[in-house]
């Protein structure tokens, strides 16, 4: 292990600290991360914090990064007090924030290039510069051949590397990072460690926090921090804390500087001998492509009963895959795995009960607590309630769950969901554990207590256990391993014979070794610090990095806009777009598409209606009055009714929205002017269809009348007056020309409030926010800046949708088309504003779209104006009418449509709509947080 | 025998995780709660009648007591008390939008009617609003003549009409807008829902890799998706039952003649078609933002085509026919039948079957296709 090597120890005790915490504390719930803590971080050098899980040292970071929000005490970085807004934001330039858990900030679909270039971006970088930088940085992280790769085809210690990139383009004074080698295998953390020796070495003054579980590693810092239960144990150099202790290593001072009731029994591993039995894991010509790409090619292996079989092997060789394979989650693409001399099958649930899987990435539920989870799979595999709850008991005890029991494990360390993984891959005791970096993130305490239940569960239990680890001490304890690389196995053998086959010192000197023989890296400067100055990234030109950094600490003032660093939000939001071509094609075909649906489908001319005659009377006069109505266009006769109970019968089943009723002796109460009476049945319970269908047959009837007196004598009755009906803008009543010009307006809330609904909470739930919390974006260009590209995105499908209406609707545009774009372009900002807000609002993904459903389909489709005017609404509804974007885009839409009006006209309508704009905007800032809490 | 024993032992457990999710997620239970109370309520009250509020404006040029007898004619509820403008100034109110009709009595209208000249009045009508413009006009009509023939009468007798004909609405006898909006807003609801919530789970649980984890375990797709059917169901009916009964009949006053469980039933048999349709966009959708633009595109035509909104008889054949094919239609129709005309089961049973067999559809088609692609999640 070599970070810090180079450069002697320089720890200037008298410089003023880079970060000094008095008092601090900071609580979630009953738990204490930060109990009153008073430390003195000093500046220019490597500081390492060490200690348990669930301690606070990610809270701490958290707080000095300014990523959280400050609950008691007092925290100053860099000279200011962090509570401050301003100081925050002043200083934010000059701090560099990696999370824990692998890629934690990067986007997944943007490339390796994309993502540096996007922090860059923020931090107002000239395109020059940017490429000076990045390809640099590529250099020396050894990515330059992986610029194009999207993040998420990366191996874990590249999206490590990747990520310090990301950290480190701005050159920070102050650089944090969150166990950045959790996860990584040995060969990219020694590559990973001599990197930032490198950057190190070139920026003298940078101070780096780190907090790890590995203690080797922290063995080489300048100053560590020793944490328990959010409270400083000891600081100090590794060597005043091993004087202090009187221990060799860090791990022993570690423990020994822990109180004696915090420390346990902790002993030595014993690891009896092991009695194998018979094959339990067999492997024949493994092979898994995924499409060109082999991924495992060729594995053959055998593991014993009641064997602790350790697969080791560099991040993305192939592990993972291997052991999906051999858990049935994957089919091979060629050859076998069988377990217990059956062939694996996915769909095999018996297999399934006698193995137990963890995974590599946290596959519990987050949402639930860790009571719950148990629970939950002590149920799926059939244990009784008794049986269960006595198991899950146990469990907790033996892994140090008893006190999180009720917590969400969303809000737990990555260590303690690592134990909780465990806990559940064991507890259904299978005879099979297979185990994707368990130990990973976990501190080196519980590594021990976890080991000792492995080296258990295999020597008591004859559990077979198949592991893989990146801690090379956990594969000294395994009783054979296999190194693998490029989805071959390089060799397989005990430990021991591993070692003194290759005859080097270690078996991570041997991991490294085959690692670096396979992929032709060569690691000459590991060995040789004095080589520093002259490593192997071209120093480029000292006086043009110099001058940057010169620009870059002048220029910390942060602008309080910055038009660059909005684009850069909307450039990446852009590419992720484009990265997802089938969102791309949804959002524009699925236009099309419900435009022509809705076009042609949503017709209020009511036609067709069913209706019968019950005619009681059978004369030839009431034969000829029903002639009359079976002949309108709008009615469709269905077979006579027969009686009354008829009537209610055939009305209640729906068949008929009209039904007649002509009484016994019409035709002739009529020839002595009698004035019979005709009953008319209107099904009430779609009542518009009611109200038509009323309206024409009383048409009808009055219809029928006049041409009976014309007829009997001879001339036309003079009505008393004329109404004269003029259907304006629409003479025709065609309801295409009524529809469409509101079909658009519908849509273009719809779409663009759905595509970016999501845009805030998915960067809540998928973790990338922090970059917004720790980068000095402002809210305002964050949420602008997302939103533009959707503003694009609308405008093109309203353009599709304008032109399917002049083209393939045929609907005549009269009016004029600029204060139709324009209107379109400041609704479509609206629209999408909405769906950001509803995204600030909401903290799921599953709440955002509901909320953004609910916000737009309701107001605009029953308040709008599309059916009925809002001047005709009531009450809530027609103050949402008032307020609601849809209504006014819907008077332009149909103003320039059909009434052939101009800016001037529509005034009234462009002023709400301006005025929404802002509104929007300005909840969505003041909801959205810039710090976690 | 043993595998049924796991199977709904399974899909229970499975089903609870999902409630205790959900339980966790304070603004999806005030959405759903907002949706069925407060929504459904608003939704209902903004348009009591069919023909409610419409705006109207005269241009009276006669000014004599016949013009003023119809003006008065015109009045709340149907309408806006009518604003007089000048003839002058008509087509700027209509451009503008403020009237939707606009009514023109000439000068010596009452004198040439009184002569029986038969003069005629002007009824501007705003046709962009096509479903008031033809509501309304009826209205309109029917008010003149009655408002000319009653003023008639005092001068001379009006002949009377050989044939009466009496109107009457069956079922919603004031042809009440609210209650049909109320439930046709319960129905658009349980839509949204039993689709976003059941999809939206799935792909959380990719999105989060608890899929994968799933898989592992003694479990299979067909219990991952019966749990979450039935636990999403069973809120969605919760919810509208709820609301059917506190919000439509408490709040709204609606008096429903149908069997609310009876409904319910038919809420069932139509969640798990929903959910069945969500599930298969949930394996369609590779991410959350993929799957709410489907939901959108889905739920729209659902909600707007399915004959809650307009009828169906109007719709052009090709889309009656696809939108025979949605559960939905068959259930707004069920809806219908049950709740307002007080249909029973011997009436709506072949809505029953229909969303039964579509519901089964997409059941199997969603299963299949999460059987072929769980593995690649």
């Amino acid at each position: 292990m070599t970070p810090g090597q180079g450069a002697a120890p320089v720890v200037r005790s008298a410089a003023q600290p880079v970060a000094r915490l008095v008092e601090l504390e900071h609580r979630y719930g009953d738990t204490l991360a930060a109990d009153r803590v008073s430390l003195d971080v000093p500046a220019g050098c490597m500081v390492g914090f060490i200690g348990p899980d669930g301690v606070g040292k990610s809270t701490w970071l958290g707080l000095i990064a300014g990523a959280r929000k400050l609950q008691g005490g007092r925290l100053e970085v860099l000279g200011g007090d962090m509570a401050s807004a301003r100081h925050r934001s002043a200083v934010c330039p000059r701090i560099a924030y990696m999370p824990q858990g692998l890629g934690k900030n990067l986007y997944p679909t943007l490339s390796v290039f994309e993502n540096i270039d996007f922090f860059g971006r923020l931090f107002g970088q000239s395109r020059a510069e940017r490429a000076h930088r990045i390809a640099d940085l590529l250099a020396s992280t050894d990515l330059t051949d992986f610029a194009d790769r999207p993040a998420n085809k990366l191996s874990g210690g590249m999206k490590q590397k990747l990520g310090l990139c990301c950290a480190l383009i701005h050159d920070p004074d102050l650089l944090i990072l969150d166990e950045p080698t959790t996860g990584v295998d040995p060969l990219s953390r020694r590559q990973f460690w001599e990197l930032i020796k490198r950057i190190r070495s070139r920026r003298k003054d940078m101070s780096v926090l780190v907090a790890t579980a590995y203690m080797e590693e922290a063995e080489q810092y300048d100053w560590l921090v020793a944490v328990d239960a959010g409270q400083v144990l000891a600081t100090g150099t590794p060597a005043q804390l091993h004087e202090r202790t009187g221990t060799r290593t860090l791990e022993e001072a570690f423990l020994a500087l822990l109180p004696p009731e915090r420390r346990g029994e902790h002993a030595p591993l014993h690891i009896p001998p092991l009695t194998a039995g018979e094959v339990v894991i067999e492997a024949h010509d493994l092979q898994m492509r995924f499409g060109d790409f082999i991924a495992v090619d060729d594995v053959n292996l055998q593991v014993r009963r009641g064997e602790i079989f350790g697969f080791l092997g560099s991040n993305g060789c192939g592990k993972s895959t291997t052991m999906k394979m051999l858990t049935g989650l994957l089919p091979p693409s060629r050859g076998e795995a069988r377990l217990l001399g059956e062939v694996l099958d996915a769909r095999n649930i018996d297999t399934r009960r006698r193995v137990g899987y963890m995974s590599q990435a946290f596959s519990l539920y987050g949402e639930l607590s860790v009571r719950r989870n148990l629970q939950l799979h002590a149920r799926l595999f059939n244990l009784s309630h008794d049986e269960g709850d006595a198991r899950i008991a146990e469990l907790a005890q033996r892994f140090d769950l008893v006190p999180v029991m009720e917590a969400l494990p969303d809000a737990l360390p990555l260590g303690i969901r690592q134990r909780l993984q465990l806990a559940v891959a064991v507890l259904h005791r299978p005879d099979v554990l297979i185990l994707d970096e368990p130990t990973s993130g976990v501190d080196p305490v519980a590594r021990d207590h976890f080991w000792e239940l492995i080296i258990d569960l295999s020597r008591k239990d004859g559990v077979t256990i198949f592991i893989t680890t990146h801690f090379m001490n956990e594969a000294q304890r395994c009783d054979r391993i296999s190194l693998m690389h490029a989805g071959k196995i390089l060799a397989s053998d005990t430990p021991e014979a591993m070692v003194a086959a290759r005859g080097s010192g270690t078996l991570e000197d041997v991991f490294v070794d085959y690692l670096a023989e396979a992929s032709g890296v060569t690691l000459g400067i590991v060995d040789e610090p004095a080589q520093d100055s002259g490593s192997t990234i071209p120093d480029a030109d000292p006086a043009l990095l110099s001058a940057d950094a010169a620009t870059s600490s002048s220029g910390s003032r942060v602008a309080h806009f910055s038009f660059a660093r909005l684009l850069s939000f909307s450039m990446r939001e852009a590419t992720e777009l484009r990265r997802d071509p089938f969102r791309l094609t949804l959002a524009l075909l699925g236009t099309v598409m419900l435009m022509l649906v809705m076009g042609y489908g949503i017709s209020t001319d009511v036609e067709d209606l069913n209706y019968a005659v019950l005619d009681l009377d059978r004369s030839t006069v009431s034969d000829s009055y029903t002639l009359n109505i079976s002949g309108s266009r709008y009615f469709l006769e269905q077979a006579p009714l027969e009686s009354h109970a008829d009537i209610d019968h055939r009305m209640r089943a729906g068949e008929l929205a009209m039904a007649l009723e002509i009484p016994p002796g019409f035709g002739r109460d009529l020839a002595r002017g009698a004035r019979p009476e005709i009953g008319v049945w209107l099904d009430g319970a779609m009542p518009m269809r009611a109200e038509v269908a009323r309206s024409y047959v009383l048409g009808v009837h009055a219809q029928t009348l006049s041409e009976a007196i014309t007829a009997s004598t001879g001339a036309r009755p003079v009505p008393a007056a004329d109404i004269a009906v003029r259907y304006r803008y629409n003479p025709d009543m065609r309801s295409l020309i009524a529809m469409v010009p509101a079909v658009i307006p519908m849509l273009l809330v719809f779409i663009p409030s759905m595509l970016t609904a999501l845009g805030v909470v998915r960067e809540k739930e998928l973790g990338s926010i922090l970059n917004v919390y720790t980068t000095p974006v402002t809210k305002l260009e964050f949420l602008l800046g997302k939103q533009l590209p959707y503003i694009g995105l609308s405008m093109l499908n309203f353009v599709l949708m304008f032109v399917i209406a002049i083209t393939l609707f045929g609907v005549p545009f009269k009016g004029s088309l600029l204060a139709f774009f324009v209107g379109a372009l400041i609704y479509v900002t609206a629209t999408t504003g909405l769906g950001l807000l509803m995204s600030t609002l909401t903290d799921s993904q599953v709440a955002a779209m509901a909320g953004t459903s609910i916000g737009t389909l309701l107001p605009a489709i029953q308040f709008s104006g599309m059916l009925d005017p809002v001047s005709s609404l009531e009450g809530v509804g027609a103050f949402i009418g008032q307020i609601y974007p849809t209504t006014h885009f819907l008077t332009i839409s149909r103003g320039t449509f059909s009434k052939a009006l101009d800016f001037g006209d529509l005034s009234a309508a462009f002023i709400p709509l301006l005025i929404a704009i802002p509104v929007l905007t300005l909840a969505s800032v003041l909801l959205l947080k810039k710090q976690a809490r | 025998m043993s595998s049924n024993k796991g199977l709904l032992h399974n899909t229970w457990h499975l089903g609870m995780k999902e409630f205790h999710s959900l339980l966790g997620d304070w603004t999806m239970l005030f959405l759903i709660v907002f949706m069925f109370t407060i929504s459904v309520y608003a939704d209902a009250r903004a348009k009591p009648e069919s023909l409610h509020r419409a705006s109207i404006a005269v241009a009276d040029e006669d000014r004599s007591q016949l013009s003023a007898r119809i003006i008065d004619a015109l009045r709340p509820p149907q309408f806006i008390t009518p604003q007089h403008v000048e003839l002058a100034d008509i087509d700027k109110s209509m451009d503008a939008g403020l009237h939707t009709f606009v009514l023109n009595i000439p000068p010596n209208f009452q004198r040439d009617v009184l002569a029986g000249r038969s003069p005629a009045v002007q009824l501007n009508v705003d046709a962009t609003r096509q479903s008031q413009a033809q509501t309304g006009t009826g209205y309109i009509q029917n008010i003149v003549n009655d408002e000319i023939r009653a003023f008639m009468q005092r001068y001379r007798a009006a002949p009377a009409q050989p044939v009466n004909l009496v109107t009457r609405a069956m079922f919603n006898p004031n042809l009440n807008q609210s209650w049909f909006a109320a439930v046709t807003a319960i129905i658009n609801n349980i839509t949204m829902l039993g689709i976003l919530l059941t999809g939206a789970a799935l792909i959380r649980e990719r999105e989060h890799g608890t899929i994968e984890h799933l898989l592992v375990m003694p479990v299979t797709p067909l219990e991952i998706m019966l749990s979450k059917v039935w636990s999403m169901g069973v809120v969605v009916l919760l919810a509208s039952t709820f609301s059917l009964q506190f919000v439509v009949k408490g709040a709204l006053g609606v008096v429903v003649p149908g069997s609310i469980l009876l409904f319910a039933m038919a809420t069932l048999l139509y969640l798990f078609a929903a959910a069945s349709i969500g599930i298969y966009m949930g394996t369609l959708a590779r991410n959350m933002p993929q799957f709410g633009l489907m939901t959108i595109l889905v739920l729209l035509p659902l909600q707007i085509l399915s004959g809650a909104l307009t009828p169906r008889e109007s719709m052009p054949e090709v889309v009656r026919w696809l939108m025979s094919l949605a559960p939905t239609t068959h259930f707004v129709s069920l809806g219908q039948g049950v709740l307002f005309r007080g249909a029973g089961i011997e009436v709506v049973w072949p809505e029953f079957l229909m969303v039964a067999l579509i519901g089964a559809a997409f059941f199997g088609l969603a299963l299949q296709r999460l059987r072929s692609t769980i593995g690649n999640m």
